[in-house]
């Protein structure tokens, strides 16, 4: 089951450029959250906060509070810990190059010492399932590299790799903007059904893709958070000028 | 639209002249590289091949004047100091490599490293010699395989460190964040995933240092010393074939000269089986379709 995600006055910086300013969000459990938003804007920050991922970049820097479930995750957990609850999948699609099929999906237990093979052979179809890849697959699963599926079928095997832990929330950077339009509809398909177990926070350029799959839309504007509501809201009636100028194309 | 197609009916020919010249000037470079390893390697058969016998690969030299005798004992010798070579040189040099790329980037230490990785890739051979004779056979008082093994281990670390650090930042940032996201700590990340993507580039470098050391007669000179009988005791001095080689090439003996040649050839030989049979293993644990 997914777990809601309560963030206070979350101030992220690279070095001296300050990234986020003081955002507060409360992302409900089990619901689909998209966050929208010109380039440059802060959203993909705000989401590699949610997992700790920013702190691969040496100089990155946070202050405020994110609590996820009832862990706050910077006062009480470590990234590892953090990011086992917490799955992403990225904008290009990701899977291990030298791994086979199976690998990939198995690799993020495998990699935390799992290794009872009928489990895994369990986990690897389910999650293969889930993510609606296991038809195309189930042939090859030893045989063929993750690297050696289309650009739409490596995502949809990254989104099963990171459901195979068992995670309670999943972050999408971007996930179909490198996928055609086929792919693309088949990614969206796929969150719709995995919002029933799990809470999705997923950052996109398309505007049409937020309405589509997410319940509530957050836009973000140079760091700042400038109006969070149902998407409904957002999309209809916005109660900020910048958010209705941006979703109706007046710049952005 | 006339002097439009007169233009491109001219731009055409000379793009296709353009093409023939530069694909002309690609091929004549490519022989210019390989003709002198086919020219070495054929010289090697015509000068080599005919002293090949069963002797050859089965025993060691004979006095001068007796007639008959082989290198099997330098063959030997050459294989148990490579063997302690690599011992040292590939896990140090892959360490190193590690370090470089994954835990000391940019930092002080790091570029200390570096630094002196490239300056003990460029310290002659014989210096690599005379450094370990001072540090290993003198404090012993005796030569032996061991460091001759030690010598030839130092000169792989640098290869093999370099080349490490560089397939290693070859890796894209999207494969570490991958394993990043799935909860995996750094260590395991860097051994399990971006060692093992790099590994194939890895490879290549240790076979080159492999290979380099593997033809190495000066730093063996003041170490592994040389041995005209059967040995594999690592405290006692072993032959190895380039020293055997050296012996043989500089004697007044027209019979040891003709072995001296079937010994570089059967150098070269193994040398490139040893390169083959490794990538050959090594390419089988790594799927098809993975680049």
């Amino acid at each position: 089951m997914g777990v809601g995600i309560q963030v206070t006055d979350l101030n992220a910086w690279y070095g001296a450029n300050h990234a986020l300013l003081g955002i507060n969000m409360n992302i409900p459990a089990n619901h689909v959250t998209a966050l929208i938003g010109p380039s440059g804007c802060g959203k993909s920050t705000f989401v590699r906060c949610l997992n700790r991922m920013h702190e691969t970049n040496a100089t990155a820097r946070v202050s405020g509070e994110v609590r996820i479930g009832d862990v706050d995750i910077y006062a009480e957990a470590s990234p590892v810990e953090i990011r086992r609850r917490v799955g992403m999948v990225f904008q290009r699609p990701n899977p291990f190059p030298t791994m086979s099929i199976y690998d990939n999906v198995a690799s993020g237990l495998r990699l935390n010492g799992f290794r009872n093979k009928g489990v895994l052979d369990e986990v690897v179809e389910r999650s293969l399932q889930s993510s609606a890849l296991w038809d195309e697959v189930k042939d090859d699963l030893h045989k063929k590299s993750g690297a050696s599926l289309s650009g739409g079928q490596q995502q949809r095997l990254c989104i099963a790799r990171a459901l195979a832990v068992d995670p309670e929330v999943l972050l999408m950077d971007e996930p179909a903007s490198a996928l055609d339009p086929v792919s693309t509809a088949k990614i969206e398909d796929l969150i719709f059904q995995l919002k029933s177990q799990y809470t999705i926070v997923i950052v996109t350029h398309n505007m049409q893709q937020a309405a589509r799959v997410a319940e509530t839309t957050g836009f973000f504007l140079m760091g700042k958070l400038v109006e969070f509501d149902s998407t409904h809201k957002i999309f209809t009636n916005p109660t900020d000028k910048r958010t209705e100028d941006y979703i109706t194309g007046r710049f952005g | 639209m006339a002097h439009r197609s007169n233009t491109s009916a001219a731009n055409r020919i000379w793009r296709t002249i353009a093409n023939h010249v530069a694909t002309g000037l690609a091929v004549v470079s490519t022989i210019l590289v390989v003709a002198p390893l086919v020219a070495i390697f054929v010289y090697l058969i015509y000068k080599g091949a005919s002293s090949l016998n069963f002797a050859f690969f089965t025993q060691a030299p004979k006095p001068v004047g007796e007639a008959g005798g082989g290198m099997a004992n330098s063959i030997l010798g050459s294989a148990i100091l490579l063997a302690v070579g690599s011992a040292i040189g590939v896990p140090i040099g892959i360490a190193g490599g590690i370090f470089l790329a994954e835990f000391g980037r940019g930092g002080r230490l790091a570029n200390t490293i570096r630094f002196t990785a490239d300056v003990l890739n460029g310290v002659p051979s014989i210096v690599m010699g005379i450094a370990v004779y001072s540090l290993i056979v003198l404090p012993q008082k005796h030569f032996s395989a061991l460091s001759g093994g030690v010598a030839l281990g130092i000169m792989m670390i640098p290869t093999i460190t370099r080349t490490t650090e560089e397939m290693l930042l070859m890796v894209p940032h999207a494969i570490r964040e991958a394993a990043l996201g799935l909860g995996v700590p750094n260590w395991r990340s860097v051994l399990a995933i971006t060692l093992k993507t790099a590994s194939p580039g890895i490879i290549t470098g240790c076979m080159l240092a492999f290979a380099r050391v593997a033809g190495e007669t000066a730093p063996l000179l003041f170490t592994a010393f040389g041995n005209q009988f059967w040995s594999a005791n690592l405290n006692e001095p072993i032959a190895a074939l380039p020293l055997q080689i050296f012996i043989y090439a500089i004697s007044p003996y027209d019979e040891w000269h003709r072995l001296a040649w079937a010994g570089a050839l059967v150098l070269i030989a193994l040398i490139v089986v040893a390169v083959s049979l490794v990538r050959y293993v090594a390419s089988r644990g790594i799927l098809k379709g993975a680049n």
